[in-house]
């Protein structure tokens, strides 16, 4: 399960927080800190992983941007990369051609996007329309148990 | 900081010229946010970024509290604030209303409420039970969004007392027609059954439901609360086996919708998913791992694309290959598999590979030979990471030849390394293998002189207990226990002489404790010289005081002549005067033993030899000064965690008038009192009361001694050495193995320059191919485990070893053992036998006269030959009427029995020509277990012998005396064993075998099994009222929980009580009003009380014990019965 899902530019600024397991507040300023100190400081084409305490450190950069998760010690380190990929993917095809600025300016709706893809720690939706339509019922407001009945599709 | 400015004035052009573009969902910059995230773009300097976010939550905070803002404002608003607490400012005064958003707002307001709620709170913040009603309400709503909406909060953070008030709603969602709602309410169950298991317990049928939706997102979903349950219990589970292996077939087809494709491999999530359940469920355990062969090595062949998600379900099929029970083929594949990670240019790829690595050399360490070039690549690759993982693999294949290049390679990273966390776990790895395989007594006091100074003061603190314990203790040769003892004192002198102000303080302890034992054996070294390298120590600036009543201690034991009088006299006239009390106290003492040599002679005796000094840790001698005090009218002791408990008792709001459950503080506070007294008895044990070890010239090592656990650890992994060897030399590694055993001509095809890294190689992987050979030729190997001690009960690696010489026993069964042609006997090697000659002894496996009781040899005794054609039956199933065996048996229950309440006799196995069946008998101090093994052929049955494998939890002992070795035809042989829980647990497993051979035909063996619950250890507790009082205040476990009450219209608290008693053994001490007290104890263990407390039609219970587990899993049972009522 994940525990936490951060995303920073490279110059340290944090651009979302999700967190999946409950922390002291105090604690959470620790492992952003943390967090940024260790995978900013690290060489190019070195591996995407590391450990910090008992957690395993998954992160990968996309243009300015880092995405930056810790998982238990059982996940999947690979798996966790193209978790991170779907959301770039998924974030790239709410926004058209995603850059960090549009993550600024717009992150409750990055999180909105989140949140629809990841629940608990754990993969909610695996597919990109899915993702994309859940999303966009939301935007629309509202849609009523006659609604969805009547429609064509189900 | 100029990139930092560079990148702000790129960046700024962007910003700008964004403003004018128009797109879908685009950058709302003309909004006060984009403004807010603009104006801190310009600025410089931290400083004025606070400036203006100060100035900002000002305004927010106007807006918030003016009446006029509007839900769409306040929406803004809300955005705003979330902004500002990411840059790390408190906007505390915004969570109301968030909250308040989330009630009142629109959907799409409410969303950004919820966000709100959900980034700024966490789980026990207290204005979370504001937002109960609002959850309620829009679960019940009619549109889908604001129930997605509510789902989804839900699952991220909700009040664990709350969560009754919301279970019946998220239940009836999972019947919800649209899938996505299904799914959500699913992993919302799966968060409550994250943070309070016991809360869902009853709706496990719906959550098979689940599994078989129609929808496979959902099946999905459920499958994350499987892979929880199923770890946790495994063989309840086993039946699903058939329905994963069946959706993994389908996955791997293709047979679900192109939806869930990612990257044109069927849903790899999924497939990962269950890759993990498999391994769970397959592990040890042959006829469960039988069914997935296949779907693995499907899906071994299928991933076969080179992308990402291909490798991700690779490496996990590999870790399933090597969990469940062994196949060749499959165990070839999967070896090739890891061989391509290992040698991938990628380097994500290569460490993951040798993290596969790492995992398989426990079973096979042969592997790590096919590897040895890469292997030594990455223990000089740039990448910190890969050469931590390197070290780590290396770790799991040291032995006696290669341990000194091993431990100067990690020592090497140690001094590299920077982060605490991995230096930690390290210096514990380099003082493991040291102790384990050191091969002269200088190199182990120098390695150890190396953890320390690296380990520091971070270290575990039982790395310089155990090296002292070593010290002190000694082994086989007397000889050989002054040698090493001189060596450290011969190394710790010329450290001090140097320079010893940049040792940390736990290696200065440990130099002090060593020279004050110890520096009398060295003859030409002066007692003075030593007491004033010492005292420099309590010159330095940085010494603590800890270490300053060590270093005392030492010259208590030291101090002789006048000399060291004039010495000592100056630093104690210094510390007699000292703040610290326990400094003062031992300069005290060191004065006067100093002058006193008759009284230091009496207290601090040299003695060679140690006796096991007797300490009464119940502190029993007190109990005459405690009643006189008690009877004087002193208040009796409250133990601290009480005393806290009290007061916050008296502080805290309370909340019971809400009365869902206790208020969450207590539970917080309960929670880390657990944890004290285990941290209490390792440290009374252990170092830091000097003034404890001070008086009796040795150690005090009482509590030290459990923490070592039960022998036993380290015949398993030499078991697991042999059967790694015994696997080895298919074809295709022998001649690897050939190669480094005469180094020079390794068949590696490196080249020239490489001659160093071959001499590494050769002196790294030295001990692990070629062992086998020397064995084979008869010569023993000149490497006898140095210093033979208990094994370390090292928490990571003993429970996997335990697994994998489970498996590698039943590979000995396996036909792979044909294929090497190594005749069986040769399996102990003589070699083996010899390294741990301490382990054959206390185990007593190799002496026959002495008949290994069960428990001893219980890990021992896993069938060689399981698997022959026995259907195993669970013992729930009830008798098959064709068979009326039970009522002739149970005419054989022993005559002193058969007047006593026993249960049913329960078939357990069968198979043609052997039946077992078993019955308990519950006496008032005792809990039996009677076998009945029943031969139901004609012809005899010899060699029987009965076998209980029990777990930690149990202790069983036999009573049955001259159980017969032969079983005329359908005659029946009764065993009875005499069972007590542990540690107790809400139910045990308890396994065993039956071997034995028919007249004509080779030996067989029956497996089976047999449950038992809490419930049968239970018995009441007779006290009266003012023992309970008393017994109550003195425990220190408690957990409370709320109950049902039976309902009854006269009087539901007895009836409850009484419904409780039906089912354990209980005794109602009091019923006062709407109170009742009750008592029970474990057999043959100890007690736990139990308060409760009708509450709102609900029964607010408070158990309380002296073991930790047992309130926990008693309410377990308490559930249990009151639903079964």
């Amino acid at each position: 399960m994940m525990h936490f899902l951060l995303l920073f530019s490279r110059q340290g600024k944090l651009r979302l927080q999700k967190w999946f397991t409950p922390l002291p507040d105090r604690e959470k300023k620790k492992v952003i800190r943390d967090m940024t100190l260790m995978v900013l400081a690290r060489p190019p084409r070195s591996c995407n992983f590391l450990q910090w305490r008992d957690l395993k450190i998954v992160y990968k950069r996309y243009a300015s941007l880092y995405f930056c998760c810790g998982l238990e010690d059982q996940d999947n380190e690979l798996l966790t990369l193209e978790v991170l990929h779907r959301y770039v993917e998924l974030l790239d095809k709410y926004f058209g051609n995603v850059c960090e600025l549009d993550i600024i300016f717009n992150f409750e709706k990055a999180y909105f996007i989140l949140d629809e893809f990841l629940m608990e720690g754990e993969i909610l939706e695996t597919s990109k329309k899915a993702v994309g339509t859940s999303i966009e019922e939301a935007d629309s407001q509202q849609e009523t148990m006659e609604e969805y009945m009547s429609k064509p599709t189900y | 900081m100029s990139d930092v400015v560079e990148k702000t004035l790129t960046a700024l052009p962007s910003l700008l010229s964004l403003d004018s573009q128009s797109g879908s969902g685009k950058l709302s910059s003309t909004s006060k946010l984009g403004s807010l995230i603009r104006g801190i773009t310009e600025l410089t300097s931290k400083h004025e970024e606070e400036k203006l976010i100060k100035r900002e939550l000002v305004a927010i905070k106007e807006q918030v509290s003016s009446p006029n803002t509007t839900m769409r404002q306040m929406k803004e608003i809300m955005v705003r604030a979330i902004y500002c607490e990411m840059l790390g400012y408190e906007a505390s005064f915004t969570y109301i209303h968030a909250i308040k958003l989330a009630q009142q707002g629109s959907v799409l307001e409410k969303r950004v409420g919820y966000l709100g709620v959900s980034l700024f709170l966490n789980e026990s913040h207290e204005l979370l039970l504001l937002l109960v009603n609002t959850v309620l309400r829009d679960l019940q709503s009619t549109n889908l969004i604001e129930v997605c909406m509510a789902l989804t909060v839900v699952s991220q953070m909700f009040p664990k007392d709350m969560i009754p008030a919301i279970l019946p709603l998220v239940e009836d969602k999972l019947a919800h027609p649209k899938e996505i709602i299904r799914r959500k309410a699913v992993l919302a169950l799966y968060k409550f059954y994250l943070i309070a298991p016991n809360q869902v317990q009853h709706i496990h049928s719906k959550f098979r439901k689940a599994l078989c939706d129609k929808d496979p997102g959902v099946m999905t979903a459920s499958l994350h609360i499987y892979l929880l349950m199923i770890k946790e219990s495994p063989d309840v589970y086993k039946d699903l086996t058939g329905s994963f292996v069946t959706i993994l077939k389908q996955v791997i087809g293709g047979k679900l919708p192109m939806d869930f494709n990612y990257h044109s491999v069927p849903a790899p999530w999924l497939q990962i998913q269950l890759l993990k359940i498999l391994a769970l469920l397959g592990k040890d355990d042959q006829s469960t791992s039988e069914i997935m062969y296949d779907v693995l090595d499907e899906c071994l062949r299928r991933a076969e694309m080179n992308h990402n998600i291909t490798y991700a379900i690779l490496y996990e099929c590999v870790r399933a290959i090597y969990t469940i029970h062994p196949k060749s083929e499959l165990l070839e594949k999967a070896v090739k598999c890891i061989g391509n990670f290992v040698l991938s240019p990628k380097i994500n790829l290569k460490y993951l590979g040798l993290k596969a690595l790492t995992f398989v050399v426990q079973q096979d360490a042969n592997l790590a030979l096919q590897h040895q070039v890469t292997i030594i690549e990455c223990l000089d690759h740039s990448d910190l990471m890969i050469k931590r993982e390197t070290l780590e693999l290396l770790f799991r294949i040291t032995n006696g030849q290669n341990v000194t290049v091993i431990v100067e390679k990690m020592l090497e990273f140690l001094r590299f390394s920077n982060d605490d966390y991995s230096t930690i776990d390290l210096v514990g790895k380099v003082a493991e293998v040291a102790e384990k395989y050191a091969p002269d007594n200088g190199w182990f006091i120098q390695t150890m002189n190396a953890v320390f100074s690296l380990g520091g003061d971070t270290m575990q603190a039982d790395i310089p207990n155990s090296f002292l314990r070593l010290l002190s203790e000694g082994f086989d040769s007397e000889e050989e226990d002054r040698h090493l003892r001189l060596f450290a004192v011969d190394s710790y002198v010329r450290l001090l002489q140097e320079d010893p102000a940049k040792l940390p303080q736990r290696f200065l302890q440990v130099i002090s404790w060593v020279l004050g034992e110890y520096s009398h054996l060295r003859d030409d070294l002066e007692a003075t010289t030593v007491t004033r390298l010492l005292a420099r120590l309590l010159d330095l600036n940085h010494t603590s005081n800890e270490t300053r009543s060590w270093v005392l201690t030492a010259m208590m034991k030291l101090c002789e002549g006048p000399a060291c009088a004039a010495l000592v006299q100056q630093v104690c006239d210094r510390y007699t005067g000292s703040l610290d009390t326990v400094l003062r106290q031992k300069a005290q003492e060191l004065q006067h033993l100093s002058q006193d040599a008759e009284l230091r002679s009496r207290v601090m005796t040299r003695r060679c030899t140690l006796e096991p000094l007797e300490v009464d840790s119940s502190l029993s001698f007190l109990d005459g000064f405690v009643s006189e005090a008690l009877a004087a009218g002193a208040a009796p002791y409250k133990p601290p965690h009480q005393r806290q408990e009290e007061l916050s008792q008296e502080k805290a709001l309370s909340l019971e008038p809400y009365g869902l459950s206790l208020p969450v503080s207590l539970s917080s506070c309960c929670i880390s009192d657990r944890q004290s007294p285990t941290l209490l008895s390792v440290s009374s044990g252990n170092s830091t009361d000097p003034s404890q070890r001070a008086a009796p010239t040795t150690l005090k090592l009482d509590g030290v001694k459990r923490v070592w656990g039960k022998q036993g650890y380290l015949a398993q992994k030499e078991v697991v050495e042999e059967a790694a060897q015994v696997e080895g030399p298919s074809p295709l590694l022998s001649s690897s193995q050939q190669g480094s055993a005469d180094s020079p001509q390794t068949q590696t095809p490196t080249p020239e320059p490489d001659l160093q890294r071959q001499q590494l190689a050769s002196a790294l992987f030295v001990g692990l191919g070629a062992q086998n050979a020397v064995c084979l030729m008869g010569k023993t190997d000149a490497v006898p485990q140095r210093f033979r001690r208990k094994p370390r009960g090292h928490g990571s690696s003993s429970g996997s070893v335990e697994r994998s010489s489970l498996s590698s026993h039943s590979l000995l069964g396996n036909n792979l053992l044909d294929s090497t042609n190594i005749p069986s006997d040769e399996v102990v090697s003589p070699k083996n036998t010899e390294r741990t000659p301490d382990l054959t002894a206390t185990n007593g496996t190799c002496d026959p006269e002495e008949t290994p009781s069960p428990d001893e040899t219980a890990a021992h005794v896993l069938p060689l030959t399981s698997g022959i054609g026995m259907e195993t039956m669970e013992p729930a199933t009830h008798t098959d009427p064709d068979r009326p065996r039970n009522p002739c048996l149970s005419s054989h229950l022993p005559a002193e029995l058969s007047g006593m309440a026993r249960s049913d006799i329960a078939p357990l196995c069968s198979n043609r020509s052997l039946a077992l069946s078993a019955c308990t008998v519950s006496t008032e101090d005792t809990f039996l277990l009677i076998l009945f093994v029943s031969n139901s052929s004609d012809s005899d049955v010899q060699h029987l012998l009965l076998q209980l494998t029990c777990t930690g939890e149990l202790e069983v002992s036999c009573l049955s005396d001259g159980a017969p070795e032969e079983l005329a035809g359908h005659g029946v042989a009764v065993y009875k064993y005499s069972l007590v829980m542990k540690t107790p647990s809400p139910q045990v497993e308890l396994a065993g075998v039956v071997s034995y051979e028919m007249p004509l035909g080779e030996p067989q063996a029956a497996q089976f099994s047999h449950r038992l619950y809490l419930t049968d250890f239970i018995r009441p507790l007779p006290v009266s009222t003012e023992e309970y009082g008393r017994m109550w205040l003195s425990y220190t476990h408690d957990t409370k929980q709320n109950l049902k009450l039976v309902q009854d219209d006269q009087d539901p608290l007895t009836a409850t009580l009484n419904a409780l008693k039906e089912k354990l053994q209980l005794h109602v001490v009091d019923i006062i009003g709407l109170e009742g007290i009750v008592a029970c104890r474990l057999l043959q263990g100890q007690p736990c009380l139990m308060h409760c407390r009708v509450h709102d039609n609900s029964l607010a219970v408070w158990l309380r014990s002296p073991v930790l587990e047992l309130p926990d899993c008693l309410l377990y049972h308490y559930q249990k019965a009151l639903q079964e009522h």
